[in-house]
């Protein structure tokens, strides 16, 4: 048990060398800082200096030391195109993609297991296979054409007439850029604090959680008829117990174990497909930055949503894994 | 094989028919036969390759020449004749006068076309380093496999982006456009190669034990021929399977790089660049722009996941 968590964090920590790697590489391979922090007017002494300043005279491992000790201590460089230190920028953006892959997250899961359930129970009904059809173009729709057809339909909206009236009704009016008003929540600059902020994160919640929604229900409906076949269900029926007892005591409990890490790792996810409704969207969060940053090539920016989307990937990982120890006893013997 | 007796019937008769026959006639051929989801995605999927391999002869107009575009035709709606020339078109022009159904055609071929580059540059990756870690073992096999675990963890179209952006800085700037497809297929394909691996692996370790690997061995053949020759040819159906499923993820990856403006260069749109341009007309009311490239987009992916999961069905012994 103590091995198998020393050696997931082993492991942890090497991949976190690793791609500490490759954005230092980034760094020091693609094109010269010198070239990109300097205009056209420098001297000999200025590239000095800088060269100096930045020790890029250094060997290579002592550069990546440097770098790592430097990027531990929250100095992730300066954003060649906006002239700021990384970390600042990126700290002004995190809050946005947090807020919005939480509330998305959130989405997921409760409409996933509600879906997921009733879809199981269900499985012959006809809104049970209605709604498992319809999850299947959800899962084969990207995410930026969700976000575009989200707009389309409740941003710019869509003239419905009303029967028997000449009324038209118009189905847009939702906020589709940017965060709405924000305000301050003790001290976190949070979208929650005004009635704009929260209808503005409707719509990109909606796109980025929709993916992970259908996966969660198929997960969930999948593992639950399963565990509806197995002896101790039918067991419970013959003990006479009613139908919500078994499926939310007996099946459902069984049913969480594999969802619960399948959720876990879908975090991450979202967190890297919030790039894609962020764009969408123009949400102002880290991962439109990125975006930014690549059209751009603004090294130090990429390098460093590179560090933090690792760290982030790396820890839960790290944490699923501990958990799913904790809350499935048959791993802990071996 | 030539003292194989040619007159029992049987045997004659299983020769003289052609390889699609036997295609036809075989387990999985059966199981095409009575599936009607497999035969409606299959048509539809070749019915798309097919219009975008000869979209130059299809193709009412050709996009990408200014001195065939008449400006005055610019953003007429589908199937409505223009207010200036009387020109009507399928579906509908952009603001450039550009024929939407034309552009949806050239632009299938760029999505296609870097859709199964990636692909067998990911499947050609990946088989063969699952098979030298499975066959080879030892300190090749923990690498190998170790940067497969790494690369796992993270989506594959954050990598995708990552490698297009350190490509992007590498090459200079008079040349990103010209790169840019092939930099799309190397960060795509890189960025998949890893299932092929996987699995690649896990049938090499169940093959290579096999007695039929051991006599090969013993009669003295090298080990890349062992390799090519005799483990790979048994290690394949999966592949094709994984090789399915990849190009509807790749056509969706493509599409999404493409819309983020970090995928095809605005010279050579693929749907994904279309979406992109209709977008910004949304607000205005020219739906047709966005609408039809994205609707070709979804069944293009859509049919080509539904024929996956039926191969996957269909090779999969324990279901029969």
């Amino acid at each position: 048990m103590l091995s198998f968590i020393l050696r997931r964090i082993f492991q942890s920590v090497l991949v976190l060398l690793v791609v500490g790697l490759v954005a230092f590489a980034m760094f020091r391979f693609v094109g010269d800082p010198i070239d990109t922090m300097l205009g056209q007017e420098r001297t000999l002494e200025d590239i000095d200096r800088l060269r100096e300043q930045l020790g890029l005279n250094k060997p290579f491992f002592i550069q990546y030391w440097d770098f790592l000790v430097r990027a531990v201590q929250g100095d992730l460089g300066i954003s060649y195109r906006q002239g700021r230190p990384v970390a600042e920028i990126i700290a002004e953006r995190l809050p946005a993609t947090l807020e919005l892959a939480l509330v998305s997250g959130a989405l997921a899961l409760f409409f996933g297991i509600v879906l997921g359930i009733f879809t199981a129970i269900r499985r012959d009904g006809i809104t049970a296979n209605l709604v498992m059809s319809i999850s299947l173009i959800g899962v084969s729709l990207p995410t930026f054409l969700i976000g575009v057809l989200l707009i389309y339909g409740f941003g710019v909206g869509i003239d419905i007439r009303i029967p028997f009236t000449d009324m038209t009704f118009n189905t847009g009016g939702m906020p589709t850029f940017g965060r709405g008003d924000t305000g301050e929540i003790f001290g976190w600059t949070t979208g929650f604090a005004t009635w704009d902020g929260i209808q503005s994160i409707i719509l990109p919640a909606i796109t980025l959680g929709l993916y992970q929604m259908t996966l969660i229900m198929r997960l969930v409906r999948a593992e639950m008829l399963e565990v509806l076949r197995a002896d101790y269900i039918r067991f419970a029926r013959a003990r006479g117990l009613g139908d919500r007892a078994i499926n939310f005591r007996h099946a459902l409990k069984n049913t969480m174990v594999p969802v619960i890490t399948v959720t876990g790792l879908q975090l991450g996810s979202i967190i890297a497909f919030a790039i894609i409704t962020e764009t969408v969207f123009q949400w102002p969060g880290v991962g439109l930055l990125f975006i930014n940053a690549i059209q751009f090539v603004d090294i130090p920016v990429m390098a460093a949503y590179l560090m933090l989307i690792s760290v982030m990937f790396v820890a839960i990982n790290l944490i699923v894994d501990l958990l799913y120890v904790f809350i499935d006893p048959r791993l802990r013997v071996s | 094989m030539t003292d194989t007796p040619d007159d029992i019937p049987a045997v004659s008769e299983a020769r003289a028919q052609s390889r699609l026959a036997r295609a036809w006639d075989s387990d999985v051929g059966y199981a095409f036969r009575h599936s009607p989801v497999a035969m409606i995605s299959a048509i539809v999927t070749l019915t798309l390759i097919l219009a975008a391999v000869f979209a130059p002869l299809i193709a009412p107009h050709d996009p990408f020449n200014p001195a065939t575009l008449n400006l005055l035709n610019g953003l007429t709606a589908p199937g409505v004749p223009s207010a200036f020339t009387g020109e009507t078109f399928l579906l509908g022009t952009d603001d450039q006068g550009r024929d939407v159904f034309s552009t949806i055609l050239y632009g299938m071929r760029v999505s296609l076309f870097v859709g199964f580059a990636a692909v067998t540059f990911a499947l050609v990756l990946g088989v063969t380093l699952g098979l030298i870690a499975a066959y080879v073992g030892g300190w090749t096999e923990t690498i190998i496999m170790r940067i497969a675990d790494i690369q796992l963890t993270f989506p594959s179209i954050l990598v995708a982006m990552l490698i297009f952006g350190i490509a992007k800085g590498i090459t200079p700037i008079e040349y990103r456009d010209q790169v840019a497809i092939a930099v799309l297929i190397l960060a795509i394909g890189l960025s998949d190669w890893v299932q092929f691996a996987r699995v690649v692996r896990g049938a090499t370790l169940v093959e290579k034990n096999k007695e039929y690997v051991q006599a090969a061995r013993l009669i003295g053949r090298s080990p890349f021929v062992i390799m090519a020759r005799h483990i790979l040819p048994n290690v394949l159906s999966p592949v094709l399977v994984i090789a399915t499923i990849s190009l509807a993820l790749a056509i969706i990856a493509e599409a999404t790089l493409s819309f983020l403006g970090v995928g095809a260069p605005p010279t050579e749109p693929s749907l994904g660049t279309l979406i992109r341009i209709g977008q910004t007309f949304l607000f205005s009311g020219n739906w047709w722009i966005l609408v039809f490239p994205a609707a070709t987009l979804l069944v293009l992916a859509l049919s080509v996941n539904l024929l996956g999961d039926w191969l996957r069905d269909a090779l999969n012994p324990r279901l029969r």
